[in-house]
């Protein structure tokens, strides 16, 4: 259990997420590949806060959990992002009967 | 030491198949369901990292709630049959996720992390656990015997609660994430409402 393991975990995590964003025609999937990635971002914050020095530790030892303050503005603010993506996703279910996102073209042309 | 090895690896395991299956698995609700499992995994991450309250805060907001209302969402729109498909640019995507990914594993391997010194080790882990309440001089005292701090730094320690950092060096990003989430609920309130 060292830093580079941790990052290493939460770059794999942040992969999946962005190849699940990009490549799944599912609205609701790539909702969930969002979270993914918003997961694997605070797992980062959470190993840099636990693992290394920050440059104000001399005057305020409180900088050592600058990383989780960071953790959880990102979980509000996905928290608040989820809310929005599936209140989209309903609007285009109730104007198309699809959340397919290749159907999503009445902005095309 | 030995234990907290094995406990890592194996939620790394289960975070990494995991989350292939949210992407993968055809069946949306199971794909949600995994989903619950990434996070709960992420949550004993955090554990062993030291953020106790992270993981009980990942537990609440992302395995309750946020699970909760996608799989809502799965089952409004039923669209359970058609399933996880793929679109044209699945092999781009997952060509550039890969190369993204080598980049992202090549730097965390090749910098040299400057990490905690011993005293320092010792300091950031009790500042840390006790990131939930507000240590009291006595409690803390045996944990910061070890270490000789000045007295400024020991009412650094004693005072560095997570909660008393987000009302005092943090407190503007606080306001604003609360009136992000205040316009975002409004917004998704006016999206959804019927005409």
């Amino acid at each position: 259990m060292s830093l580079e393991a941790v990052l290493i975990i939460a770059a794999i995590l942040f992969a999946i997420g962005l190849y699940g964003a990009l490549a799944r025609r599912n609205a609701l999937v790539v909702l969930m590949s969002i979270e993914l990635m918003f997961n694997a971002v605070n797992l980062t914050f959470v190993g840099l806060a636990r693992y290394i020095v920050p440059a104000g530790i001399q005057q305020d030892l409180g900088t050592l959990l600058t990383g989780q303050v960071f953790a959880v503005f990102i979980i509000t603010v996905a928290a608040a992002e989820i809310a929005l993506g599936l209140g989209i996703v309903f609007a285009m279910y109730r104007n198309s009967e699809s959340v397919d996102l290749t159907d999503a073209v009445e902005l095309r042309n | 030491m030995l234990f907290q090895e094995i406990v890592f690896w194996i939620l790394a395991v289960v975070a990494i198949g995991a989350a292939l299956g949210v992407v993968l698995i055809r069946d949306l609700f199971r794909a949600a369901l995994l989903l619950v499992l990434v996070f709960v995994a992420i949550a004993g991450f955090f554990v062993l990292l030291s953020a106790e309250f992270l993981a009980v805060v990942q537990v609440l907001i992302y395995a309750g709630a946020i699970s909760i209302l996608l799989i809502f969402g799965i089952m409004l729109t039923r669209n359970v049959p058609q399933g996880n498909m793929a679109n044209r640019l699945q092999i781009p995507a997952a060509v550039f996720a890969a190369m993204l990914l080598a980049v992202m594993v090549t730097v965390a391997v090749q910098t040299e992390w400057a990490g905690l010194t011993g005293d320092q080790e010792d300091i950031a882990s009790f500042v840390q656990t006790s990131a939930v309440t507000n240590v009291s001089a006595e409690t803390a005292a045996p944990a910061l015997a070890v270490t000789d701090l000045t007295v400024e730094q020991h009412d650094s320690v004693t005072n560095a609660g997570l909660a008393d950092l987000l009302v005092s060096d943090f407190v503007l990003p606080f306001e604003a994430v609360s009136l992000l989430l205040l316009a975002a609920v409004i917004g998704s309130l006016v999206l959804v409402r019927s005409r």
